[in-house]
């Protein structure tokens, strides 16, 4: 029996190999058979956890809400030292400087990841906007919420902070971060479903001892990560509280 | 909760005896001195059932003044400025007593006597079906929130003052 490990797909494209690094050393050293699947848009993903198919995951926070309360499953561990922050920027040719810049009507251009859209729809509430008095437009990527801006097609964008600085310097000149989020009490997380719940601490074990073997460490440096921290159930309870909070 | 003294107030600041809604008091000193919201950022608290400051991130402590060490083991209410209203804080504790969320814009007292203003909600943390706690998480207001809820914050005082 293998298995079933996915990704919250707002990664880069360029991490694509290096998650399968990590599956493949993961698989190593956990002496089990995990397959990993990696999806293009989060609906896909959902209807997959919807169908039970999700042993472990990397979920974003947004995801992770539903994944622990509505399906049972556990913290395993997070990124070290590393959280989930959004940016809105503009065109660098733009004249808005600021949040309480924008008017109502702003053309937004964000993608479907839930967690990043949450956020920056909150860094954009002193200027008294909202869902109501704007106009939001769904990309496909983080690259079309780029190309939005640079076309002045759309007024200011969202982005998840990890990709917008992932994105390539030609890209990144055209555009100027207005606010970047500091939350730093979001972050993505390792769950694990009922099938792996046996496992995880085992897999605690391994994943700790990633960043000192070599091979490990070369998997966690290519997705910019400097290890693992274990979490505690309630870190990521708590973490869905906030969450709950920002979603009203 | 200590009395506050006109020395911890540098810009100079106006002393109350200040009486809250469940029957605490308090020698408050407070001045005009309004500090930003932080730019991009959450303050977060939270508080056991009784309200006692239990875990807070670093953006509560430098916007209240304290150290996260002074702050731990504390009533909430140390942060309540004298302009607020009572009416709201009953409105809070009877809506999260009942498990639901309560939002509000409210004025906060700081530890120099300054204030700050938040959009706050307030959610009850439920464990196994049974609340455990309560968090507080504040986000920055617009202007306009800020000037309507001062009014109203006004009258509303003026009306339990008689």
């Amino acid at each position: 029996m293998s298995f079933f490990f996915t990704v919250s797909p707002d990664f880069s494209p360029l991490h694509i190999s290096d998650w399968f690094l990590v599956n493949t050393w993961l698989q190593r050293n956990l002496g089990e058979s995990i397959h990993l699947e990696l999806f293009d848009d989060f609906a896909s993903q959902r209807k997959v956890i919807d169908e039970k198919k999700v042993d472990l995951i990397y979920s974003n926070p947004y995801d992770a809400s539903t994944l622990v309360r509505k399906y049972g499953f556990q913290a395993v561990a997070r990124p070290k030292d590393l959280t989930d922050e959004a940016i809105i920027a503009v065109s660098e040719a733009s004249p808005l400087k600021k949040i309480e810049d924008l008017k109502p009507q702003t053309r937004i251009a964000t993608t479907d990841d839930p967690n990043v859209h949450m956020m920056a729809m909150i860094l954009i509430e002193p200027a008294d906007l909202n869902k109501s008095n704007t106009v939001v437009n769904t990309c496909e990527s983080y690259m079309r919420v780029a190309q939005e801006l640079i076309g002045g097609t759309s007024d200011v964008g969202f982005f998840l902070k990890s990709t917008f600085d992932d994105l390539s310097d030609i890209v990144k000149k055209q555009l100027r971060p207005i606010v970047t989020s500091q939350i730093s009490m979001v972050h993505h997380a390792l769950l694990v479903g009922n099938t792996m719940i046996p496992l995880k601490e085992k897999l605690q074990k391994t994943l700790l001892k990633m960043p000192t073997d070599p091979d490990g460490k070369h998997a966690l440096e290519a997705l910019g990560f400097s290890g693992w921290e274990l979490l505690e159930q309630e870190d990521v309870e708590f973490m869905i509280d906030l969450m709950d909070t920002l979603v009203e | 909760m200590k009395d506050m003294t006109p020395s911890d107030v540098p810009s100079g600041g106006t002393t109350v005896h200040h009486k809250y809604f469940d029957g605490t008091e308090r020698t408050l000193v407070y001045s005009n001195v309004e500090t930003p919201f932080p730019e991009g950022n959450l303050i977060v608290s939270r508080t056991d059932i009784k309200g006692i400051i239990v875990g807070c991130n670093k953006a509560f402590c430098d916007m209240a003044g304290f150290t996260k060490e002074q702050l731990i083991g504390q009533p909430h209410c140390i942060l309540r400025h004298p302009d607020m209203p009572a009416a709201a804080f009953k409105d809070l504790w009877n809506t999260v007593s009942q498990g639901k969320h309560w939002h509000g814009y409210v004025k906060n007292l700081r530890s120099d006597g300054g204030y700050y203003w938040v959009y706050a909600t307030v959610i009850p943390n439920v464990r196994n079906g049974k609340v455990v706690g309560y968090s507080s998480i504040r986000r920055k207001p617009s202007r306009a929130k800020i000037q309507e809820h001062s009014e109203t914050y006004k009258k509303l005082k003026e009306q339990e003052s008689k």
